[in-house]
């Protein structure tokens, strides 16, 4: 039972540290589908932390911080837009120097308003999404096996944590239900055909990096007020990277995307729970293995030995009118 | 449309749009220190001071310098065969690496010149070795390198803290660090070129790495401009299919070409490790191999434009260190603002004023 006890846990950090990635690798969804790559994913998802975070704690809600990380974000997707669409600046650099842009003036803003060192006052009640007791999880914590999973792995997460589970289906029936999504994935393959049918390719891809601000606001935002208390610097901490290799690893498609964030969410969470706990037979596992697992199944993906990872064909490139 | 295919002359292309945007990354730099409350000018008057105003300020810059001009050819070399580099930071760390091995193995014995050469072969070797695998998926398995390189950052961030913390620590001590190498290890200070000057260069660890940058810089405008092998690289880069059509063996260029860019991002280690701390540390890169993508491209990937633009980023770098010291409100991260918004419109957003000067430039024609 000790050993169906540890599952538990590790299975609920599973969930707390994936899904920021699952937001993080949505967003990098969308605005690849439609052909703009996006190394900002990092940069906007600390810049809408920091946002919700400040919000939050001046206004002393939870929603409005999440506004404000929405707001941050989707700007942020317009300086990405702005270069890479209108400008066809390099879309690459375009991320780069948002990336950067980011890490600095969160921590120049936070030290001059909050004087805290980059971090902003801590936060608490309302300010906060806090986790949520499902019906019933208190009654049925005590049933074996089904129990501690209802109770500790399904109920007690925040609002965040569901809209997570349940963004991944909405991307889904978007991006291949709808008129909206069949041009987004077009125009990520055949910018060409979608500008001789009458539709505007940057008005279109425009609106997929709407999209992609809106849910790198959402992962942002679960990060500072939901996950922690507050906005520490450098909190995304490479999660940005983690969602682009997770959307790499998932080949560009919405439910695998999930998949891959919950593995690479479980690697994390296994890493931390492993440290200076030796394996009977093999010793301590470094918790370095865990921390780059993730990038070295990518690369392994990537060079084709687990099946194929086929980008969207006309991403990274700028789309050209004929003259 | 018309505009994107009007010539300009040089002096606009090269001169007067990379000053606009360096301005407006300036200006926009200038406006978030307006909004902390604290003056602009004061803070460009500290930065100049900071970094050009005594031997020491000099020589701090000329040091961050160094490791600029490293990685800037990295990522320029790179470039010009149309590859993407984002990985001199891994490839910078590990070439750390080599270099420490090779003083730790060398410093008891021999004195500094004859570990330098062998220390710059380690550093390159094992940066090209980092930059090997990316190479070879890209040229063989058609792997995006702008995404293998960014995870072959972490796995190599990884892996240098495991063997830091694992294998080179010294026994008994805490500091996930090597030992501390003997003369025989380190790399000379130039405090030489400061007296010469009649200026004194203080605590500031401007090293001979400088002198091997400016070295490795005449290389490798040699390579590019004066060798068959360069010319197929900007060949490649320019155009793959014309490059296919000419017979130049696509993967063997790539993997050649990133080769070469991950050893010049290895030989940036010669600096921080050997030049300065004398030990190899976790995260000594510290960036160095991002702000190598911004050198790179507002130097326009030319090796003297390099030299110039590292030398702005080493006076950004200890000009905000001082900035931040005489103004408190403005913390060091100031620079990784100024850092992006360079990035931004300098690479990003380069074409972003060359409508208005097509414009401008007909009109002054026709008058």
């Amino acid at each position: 039972m000790e050993y169906y006890d540890i599952f538990i846990s590790v299975l609920s950090s599973t969930i707390r540290l994936s899904i920021p990635l699952i937001f993080t690798a949505l967003a990098g969804l969308f605005s690849e589908r439609a052909g703009v790559f996006d190394i900002g994913l990092e940069g906007k998802m600390l810049g809408s932390a920091f946002a919700a975070a400040c919000v939050a704690y001046l206004t002393d809600s939870a929603w409005a911080g999440l506004c404000a990380g929405i707001v941050c974000s989707v700007a942020l997707s317009f300086v990405h837009g702005f270069a890479s669409i209108t400008n066809r600046g390099n879309q690459i650099i375009s991320g780069v120097a948002i990336n950067f842009f980011v890490a600095g003036i969160t921590i120049v803003l936070g030290q001059a308003w909050f004087g805290q060192g980059g971090r902003t006052p801590q936060l608490a009640g309302d300010a906060r999404f806090t986790p949520i007791t499902l019906p019933g999880a208190d009654a049925v914590r005590e049933v074996p096996i089904l129990g501690p999973l209802y109770a500790n792995v399904i109920s007690g997460n925040n609002i965040l944590t569901y809209l997570a589970f349940l963004a991944v289906p909405l991307s889904w029936w978007i991006l291949y239900r709808t008129r909206f999504g069949l041009r987004l994935r077009a125009v990520g393959e055949n910018p060409g055909a979608v500008d001789t049918a009458g539709i505007s390719v940057s008005w279109l891809r425009y609106r997929a990096v709407i999209c992609a601000g809106i849910l790198c606001g959402f992962s942002g935002t679960y990060l500072a007020i939901a996950q922690s208390a507050a906005f520490i610097k450098d909190m995304s901490a490479g999660k940005g990277y983690i969602a682009l290799a997770a959307l790499v690893f998932a080949k560009w498609k919405p439910v695998p995307v999930m998949f891959a964030c919950l593995l690479f969410g479980f690697l994390d969470a296994l890493g931390n729970f492993m440290q200076g706990k030796p394996i009977p037979g093999i010793g301590e596992v470094p918790v370095q293995i865990f921390q780059a697992l993730p990038y070295i199944l990518t690369c392994v993906l990537l060079a084709g030995f687990i099946g194929k990872a086929i980008p969207p064909k006309a991403g990274g490139a700028p789309y050209v009118k004929e003259r | 449309m018309s505009t994107a295919s009007t010539p300009l002359p040089r002096w606009i292309n090269y001169g007067l749009i990379p000053i606009l945007n360096l301005l407006t990354a300036f200006l926009i730099s200038g406006f978030v220190v307006w909004l902390i409350g604290e003056s602009p000018l004061g803070a460009l008057q500290l930065l100049i001071e900071g970094a050009l105003g005594s031997g020491e300020g000099i020589g701090f810059t000329l040091y961050y310098a160094t490791s600029f001009i490293f990685t800037g050819l990295s990522v320029a070399v790179a470039i010009h065969a149309g590859l993407f580099n984002i990985g001199s930071e891994g490839q910078a760390y590990l070439g750390g690496l080599g270099c420490a091995l090779v003083a730790l193995a060398l410093d008891k014995f021999v004195p500094w010149y004859v570990t330098m050469p062998v220390a710059i072969i380690g550093a390159g070797l094992f940066g090209a070795a980092w930059a090997f695998i990316p190479a070879w998926l890209q040229a063989k398995r058609g792997s995006h390198i702008v995404i293998t390189t960014i995870m072959f950052n972490y796995i190599g961030a990884a892996l240098m803290v495991y063997l830091l913390v694992h294998v080179l620590i010294v026994p008994g001590k805490m500091a996930p660090e090597t030992r501390t190498f003997l003369e025989g290890g380190q790399l000379p200070k130039l405090g030489w070129i400061m007296d010469m000057f009649g200026a004194k260069l203080g605590a500031a660890p401007f090293n001979v790495s400088f002198i091997i940058a400016l070295v490795a810089a005449y290389f490798v405008w040699l390579l590019i401009w004066r060798t068959k092998l360069g010319f197929e690289m900007r060949t490649l880069g320019v155009s793959p299919s014309a490059a296919a059509y000419a017979g130049i063996p696509y993967a063997r260029i790539v993997i050649i070409a990133m080769l070469l860019s991950g050893a010049l991002a290895g030989m940036m280690a010669l600096n921080p490790v050997m030049g300065s701390s004398a030990r190899l540390q976790v995260e000594f890169v510290g960036g160095a191999g991002f702000v190598g993508i911004a050198v790179s491209l507002m130097g326009r990937n030319h090796p003297v434009g390099i030299v110039l633009s590292a030398i702005l980023f080493g006076i950004l770098y200890q000009g905000g260190d001082w900035i931040s010291f005489e103004m408190p409100n403005i913390t060091r991260e100031m620079i990784l603002v100024i850092q992006g918004l360079v990035i931004l419109f300098a690479g990003a957003l380069e074409y972003m004023y060359r409508p208005a000067m097509v414009r401008l430039y007909q009109q002054f024609k026709r008058a």
